[in-house]
């Protein structure tokens, strides 16, 4: 068992909550940048996204008439807090101290709700733009959701453990997931789009059609949270598909001392996060919006297909090709 | 299912400028809706009627802030057939140069905004870009970037310098690089083709039906274009095509305006090559008017824009309408929408690459009962003076 000092620094400092939120505005300033770049514009300054997130919160809230102020101030708490927990589970200097078997199913769980109080937020402003975003991105998440959870426990099936840290260290004996499950890794990369709402699945915050969607009615301290849970999901779900997919922080050679070898993870884990975000921001500057129709048809058709058929396939190598 | 009402507009970030949807939706399935054109009259039409010939082109600039020289042209086009004026072949060039370079931009524009509706924000990005060196030329010969105020009665107010003519040169051979990139994408942008093929389809019948013209009307196969089949400036004198398509839904009114990029630059580069020597308006210009009516015609880059000017022997227009491109297209559009989803109201709008103050029209509406209509000239008079007096005058 670790320290319990050395552990309150890794929740909370490094590489818990602080690194964290430093990293998710990083993120968001390399996405807005290598957008701006590839539409030919200048981007952003480096601290922009700081810049924005405190000139937000500073802004005024305004209460819409007959809500529920508590649910409405507490949705992006909860989301904000989701997906900074989630994100202890996933391993970014060597395995998570807090690993235990099953966090895969937790992390899946805890990324799931900034949707939901998404979904929530826009039920509740009684406003019939944010009604509509809200009803669509409640939708959106039974397309995406299905195919995404079967992908991502291929791996976990695949290496014979519940635990991200586990299937990480599985992969330093063997090919990368991403190797192995190809399909799984595409179809991984394309839901965690559709899960945080990016072009070409921003369909419930759709700007031209219904203003900003579930979004409408936030303002101040509220809009620059459920912000920021959008941007750390971002990080999270990289991170994810990272550990699952691109055998996270493991350094293939034995490298000594030990905290170099630390250092050569953590370098690792930077280096294949920003190689996922840029897939992502590629994939967001070259599309443009989907229908929700259209999406209903492309995702059980062919995603949730072609994830099912992934799954079948592992269970198939695990019975012939790979004994751990 | 309920049916739910979707306001979109006065203020909605989709729009430009103001407009008023009400969309009455099942679901994402659009019922019907209702449309309120009217929230930005300015009574140009009757500040034409105020002022000299000279004083009234730069107004009807004013009428749109795209096809700002198509209102100026065809303003002077009719005045200088009632007139009975020939006007220089420079002059007629030059004004064909600005008129198709004036085009390019607002196609150009128009891309960028249909992507935009589909949330494409990348196309938007680089047509504007590269709508600057359209745009930049346009500087160079006006000195304006949108209001040129080039016309007069007779001819153009500048004349084109050797350096001016070399500078528009340079720029065409990027342009047609970038339009050829366009004609690409367009046909091969994955979300382009599914948000814009089968989108609010109108058959040929309906838009001869409602009276639709332009790129909207092309775009379902009416073979009209008004320069050529009723032909002014030097339209006949110069090789182009009429862009036509078949599929009369979005992705067609897509092609069609590309289409007429590619024809734009090639009229522009031909007008240019073979700009003729001469002066470049008539030696003097008659102050009055003869007593006449004359219908104006003109292939804006929005569709056929209308001038119907009546002169009374002074120096004023005694009446002038103006009958915009956007006027004949917006009943299609109510049309286009019905059966469509909620998502594509956005982009089906903008196929028709509406101006909406351009097209704004007196509407009465009575505060305590909302009812709507149109009202008689004697009652408004009445109405007037009943309000402020006797001393207005009909």
């Amino acid at each position: 068992m670790i320290d319990p000092l050395l552990l309150t620094v890794y929740i909370l400092i490094f590489p818990g909550f602080l690194f964290l939120l430093a990293y998710s505005l990083f993120f968001q300033y390399i996405d807005r940048k290598l957008a701006a770049r590839m539409q030919h514009r200048v981007g952003p300054p480096l601290l922009q996204p700081l810049a924005d997130f405190i000139k937000t919160l500073g802004k005024e809230v305004i209460d819409v008439k007959g809500v529920d102020r508590g649910a409405f101030s507490a949705a992006p708490l909860i989301a904000l807090a989701a997906v900074m927990t989630a994100f202890l589970y996933i391993p970014i200097i060597g395995a998570s101290p807090l690993a235990f078997q099953g966090d895969l199913i937790l992390v899946l769980y805890l990324m799931t709700l900034p949707t939901l109080t998404l979904f929530v937020v826009g039920w509740l402003s009684r406003n019939v733009f944010a009604c509509v975003g809200a009803i669509r991105s409640v939708t959106q998440l039974f397309i995406y959701e299905v195919p995404f959870f079967l992908v991502m426990l291929a791996p976990a099936l695949m290496a014979g453990t519940w635990s991200v840290s586990e299937i990480v260290a599985w992969q330093q004996a063997h090919p990368w997931c991403a190797v192995l499950q190809p399909i799984g890794f595409v179809i991984a990369l394309i839901a965690l789009q559709a899960k945080l709402e990016r072009t070409p699945f921003d369909i419930p915050e759709a700007e031209t059609e219904i203003v900003a969607g579930p979004w409408t009615e936030m303002t101040g301290h509220r809009l620059a949270l459920m912000k920021l849970a959008f941007d750390v999901s971002l990080v999270t779900g990289s991170a994810l598909i990272t550990a699952l997919f691109l055998g996270g922080p493991e350094v293939p050679w034995v490298i000594t001392p030990a905290w170099l070898a630390a250092l050569a993870g953590f370098g690792l884990f930077l280096v294949k996060t920003l190689a996922v975000l840029f897939i992502l921001s590629t994939l967001r500057v070259a599309t443009g919006r989907i229908r929700l129709d259209q999406l209903n048809d492309i995702g059980w058709k062919y995603i949730a297909g072609a994830a099912v058929f992934q799954v079948a396939l592992v269970l198939v190598m695990n019975a012939w090709w790979v004994q751990p | 299912m309920v049916e739910v009402m979707v306001p979109i507009g006065p203020q909605h970030p989709a729009l430009k400028e103001p407009v008023n949807f009400r969309i009455y939706v099942e679901g994402e399935k659009i019922v019907r809706l209702d449309l309120d054109l009217s929230y930005n009259h300015r009574g140009i039409e009757k500040a034409a009627e105020e002022r000299n010939f000279i004083r009234v082109l730069p107004l009807l600039e004013r009428v749109c802030g795209i096809c700002s020289h198509s209102h100026a042209t065809v303003f002077a086009k009719g005045i200088e057939e009632i007139m009975d004026l020939e006007v220089p072949a420079r002059a007629q060039y030059i004004r064909t140069i600005m008129a198709e370079l004036e085009r390019m931009h607002s196609h150009l524009l128009w891309l960028g905004v249909a992507a935009h509706e589909i949330g494409f924000n990348t196309l938007l990005m680089w047509t504007w870009r590269d709508r600057e060196a359209v745009l930049d030329t346009l500087e160079e010969m006006s000195g304006n970037r949108v209001h040129y105020n080039m016309n007069e009665i007779g001819g153009v107010r500048l004349d084109l310098s050797e350096k001016q003519v070399a500078a528009a040169q340079q720029r065409l051979p990027l342009l047609e690089d970038r339009i050829a990139q366009y004609v690409d994408m367009v046909s091969h942008q994955e979300t382009m083709l599914i948000r814009f093929r089968g989108v609010g389809k109108l058959s040929k019948e309906e838009i001869l039906k409602y009276g639709t013209v332009g790129p909207t009307a092309r775009a379902s196969g009416v073979d009209y274009d008004v320069r050529r089949d009723d032909s002014y400036l030097v339209y006949d004198e110069v090789p182009w095509n009429v862009v036509t398509d078949s599929s009369g839904d979005v992705y067609g009114r897509t092609k069609v305006r590309i289409g007429e990029l590619s024809e734009s630059l090639k009229i522009v580069r031909h007008c240019i090559e073979n700009l003729p020597e001469g002066p470049v308006r008539v030696a003097s210009t008659p102050k009055m008017a003869p007593k006449g009516e004359i219908l104006s015609r003109y292939e804006a880059p929005r569709g056929e824009l209308a001038h119907f000017i009546r002169t009374n022997g002074t120096d004023k227009a005694e009446r002038l309408d103006i009958r915009t491109p956007t006027l004949a297209n917006w009943t299609s559009v109510a049309k286009a929408l019905v059966n469509q989803n909620l998502a594509d109201i956005p982009v089906i709008v903008a196929a028709i690459d509406p101006c909406l103050s351009c097209t704004s029209r007196m509407t009465v509406i009575d505060t305590g009962t909302q009812a709507q209509g149109s009202i008689s000239w004697e009652e408004l008079v009445r109405k007037c003076r009943a309000r402020y007096g006797m001393g207005v005058q009909p």
